[in-house]
């Protein structure tokens, strides 16, 4: 089976059983709600990788002058974009691509040995989503925590230390916390490796059917790898999850702060229900409602952080590809990862707009 | 419905059932104070007062005047910078002021119940109506079955006259009044003693607030309940209420029962009250204004507090602060035209 399927069995099917579930369980409306919302997807994916292919093709430059350079032949080239189906008209170009996306073949890459874009996303995108699942974690683990901690100690040193805290790392660039991280552990203790995503010995020890090696090595119960794997997830995971934990840390606090004034938790003081609950069930759970929102629409900055973790780390997933193609000028290449990144956020904000609607019984659809 | 089918076993401090008319909840010399940074502020200073078992007490007096700070702090429900500076909270024997806080959260919502004045947001929007009564029952009662709460919660909503199925439904899915109605099967959930009612119909049109006021009078009788009415509202108390305190400044002003009250007001902060009550027959009159605003509690006037705004002010009445005395009967007022000084008498005559 293909890595690329494979990995989407694998978030595909919890996510379509917890999708079934709401679906089953929701009221008529929520039903149709969602129905409609999936039908949206299609367009806006379809809008943002239209913007994508013509963009790409406004861009100076072409795969040609940027692999043989500027003294290529007329001829050669000439070779070269007809054996690429770059000299057909563009509109033709464009519904080849369509054609490609719909039939989920994305054709073949434009450098190197031409290997089909699948097959190479099918190694990129493990990597990627290795990355920032766990980043995503550490952002939100540690932003909730922090801002829900910051909240009930409001005007504490605690609270004075995590405020500064969220607004130090949040206006940190990515890269320059990720050289400062590696530096430190890496270079200075030693804790942790430089780059890469597994040892280069271990990596010929295990056996790959998912091409995420985190899940490759439990499914193969290859210990020395998972180790590995872990080692060296954790700082780039921590690099761009820390990162993102600010604006959860300070939207948390702020929220928990409010909702622990509310009305509603006085009343259930009142009622003598524990501080315990009133704090989690009551204030927090009120307090989601508008950072889920925002999980929405970080993801898009989740990914973008991406590309520069991954630079940084020498982490061979979708961003660096990304990078190495753009400056090909691999079409093919970039337009496919684009619309892979594209359907990543918008199931998100999909996913996101379901929660929404079973957290919060007032969303009317 | 008797205790035995709806209730489980109540928690008791120790006394015996109270008789109607007997004290329940003696409030001794209470005062609150909020830290504030100009200076500490008592929102609530040195306040007497004993509620009686089966009454409905309206707390009146315009806004900022202590009263929702002191029903607070008769559930000891103050937060910071607020606390309680001194005196003393009888409740079945028992100086709440001294319980711990885990004994003190049991007493809430058990004992003492709080309906509070906007039901649009006492509510958690995101549980559903059940959930907050079989949460409360559950809390205070652990061995009560999650079904037997559920049963239990139903049989209350409905005696409060709204369909037992609703209870699945969320807050948002009601209207004011019916929140105001779930709020108050909140605290009859354990069978609260006494329920403190904090502007409970302000946020209600009239004819809503006339049937829950009914309603609240229904309640009373049926389920031994005391209750301490906080409004700003006179006409609210004058319809319901059995005594009437007013409060101005922190301080009691006057207590008396509502005929005594409204017949014959000693304090002149209450003559004045009543007096800017429109009277749909008095058609033509200038509506009486009381001149002045309340004053600020960083600086509360000396003596008494009234004195800047007194149409009846004397000398004395800035220097010295006119104990809460009982004047005739069950008649409480603390002002100087009804009682003597060592010093008012040659006041008087300069």
């Amino acid at each position: 089976m293909h890595p690329l399927l494979i990995v989407f069995l694998v978030f595909g099917i919890p996510a379509g059983f917890a999708l079934g579930w709401v679906f089953l369980r929701g009221s008529e409306s929520l039903r149709r709600y969602i129905l409609t919302r999936i039908a949206l997807t299609l367009p806006m994916v379809l809008i943002l990788i239209s913007v994508v292919f013509f963009v790409l093709r406004v861009m100076p430059g072409d795969v040609v002058s940027s692999t043989l350079g500027p003294k290529a032949s007329e001829e050669t080239r000439q070779n070269i974009m007809e054996a690429l189906g770059l000299d057909d008209p563009l509109i033709v170009q464009y519904f080849r691509f369509l054609g490609d996306v719909v039939t989920l073949d994305l054709g073949d890459s434009f450098i190197g040995a031409r290997r089909p874009i699948v097959d190479e996303l099918g190694e990129r995108l493990p990597a990627t989503l290795e990355l920032i699942i766990p980043a995503a974690i550490i952002a939100l683990g540690s932003g909730l925590l922090f801002g829900t901690y910051a909240a009930i100690r409001r005007k504490k040193p605690v609270d004075y230390s995590l405020r500064l805290y969220s607004v130090i790392i949040y206006s940190m660039p990515i890269f320059w916390l990720g050289l400062l991280l590696r530096l430190v552990f890496s270079v200075w203790l030693d804790w942790t490796p430089i780059a890469g995503r597994i040892d280069v010995v271990t990596n010929t020890t295990l056996e790959r059917t998912t091409n995420l090696l985190f899940v490759d090595s439990i499914l193969s119960g290859n210990w020395a790898a998972l180790k590995s794997v872990l080692r060296h997830m954790i700082l780039p995971a921590a690099t761009l999850g820390l990162v993102l934990s600010g604006v959860f840390v300070r939207l948390t606090r702020i929220n928990v702060i409010e909702t622990l004034q509310e009305d509603y938790v006085l009343a259930a003081r009142a009622r003598g229900i524990r501080e315990r609950i009133v704090t989690y069930s009551y204030a927090l759970k009120n307090a989601m409602i508008p950072v889920v929102t925002v999980i929405g629409l970080q993801v898009a900055i989740l990914l973008a952080g991406a590309v520069l973790t991954e630079t940084v780390f020498n982490w061979p997933g979708m961003g660096r590809y990304l990078i190495e193609r753009i400056s090909a000028r691999d079409f093919q290449a970039v337009q496919s990862t684009v619309a892979v990144f594209a359907l990543f956020v918008a199931l998100i904000s999909l996913a996101v707009d379901v929660i929404y609607s079973v957290l919060d019984p007032r969303v009317k659809y | 419905m008797t205790e035995g089918s709806l209730y489980g076993e109540r928690i008791t401090l120790g006394e015996p059932p109270l008789k109607a008319g007997e004290i329940l909840y003696s409030l001794r010399d209470v005062s609150v104070e909020y830290g504030t940074r100009a200076g500490p502020v008592a929102a609530v200073d040195h306040v007497s007062l004993d509620i009686r078992k089966g009454e409905i007490l309206g707390l009146v007096g315009e806004s900022g005047c202590g009263k929702s700070t002191l029903g607070k702090a008769m559930l000891r429900m103050i937060s910071r910078p607020g606390r309680i500076t001194t005196g003393e909270l009888w409740f079945d024997g028992v100086d709440l002021v001294t319980l711990s806080e885990r004994r003190m959260r049991e007493i809430r919502g058990a004992r003492l119940g709080m309906v509070f004045q906007d039901p649009m947001t006492s509510l958690n929007p995101l549980s559903r109506i059940v959930d907050h009564l079989t949460e409360t029952i559950m809390t205070h009662e652990p061995s009560v079955s999650e079904a037997a709460a559920r049963d239990r919660a139903a049989q209350l909503i409905g005696r409060l006259g709204l369909r037992e199925e609703r209870i699945d439904d969320y807050p948002h899915q009601f209207s004011g009044g019916m929140r105001q109605r779930i709020m108050i099967a909140l605290a009859l959930a354990l069978q609260a003693d006494l329920v403190i009612a904090d502007e409970p119909t302000t946020a209600l049109d009239v004819i809503v607030e006339a049937q829950f006021l009914d309603l609240l009078r229904e309640l009373r009788d049926e389920f031994d309940l005391t209750i301490v009415l906080i409004t700003h509202n006179i006409g609210v108390v004058a319809e319901v209420a059995d005594r009437v305190a007013v409060m101005y400044a922190g301080r009691m002003a006057e207590l008396a029962s509502v005929n005594e009250l409204f017949l014959d007001t000693k304090h002149p902060y209450g003559q004045g009250l009543l007096r800017a009550v429109p009277n749909i027959e008095l058609d033509g009159t200038e509506l009486y204004q009381m001149a002045g605003a309340p004053p600020n509690l960083l600086h509360t006037p000396s003596g008494c507090a009234f004195h800047p705004r007194c149409p009846a002010v004397m000398p004395i009445c800035s220097q010295h602060q006119p104990e809460f005395l009982q004047r005739e009967g069950d008649h409480y007022t603390a002002c100087w035209l009804y009682q003597d000084h060592p010093v008012k008498p040659g006041v008087h005559d300069a």
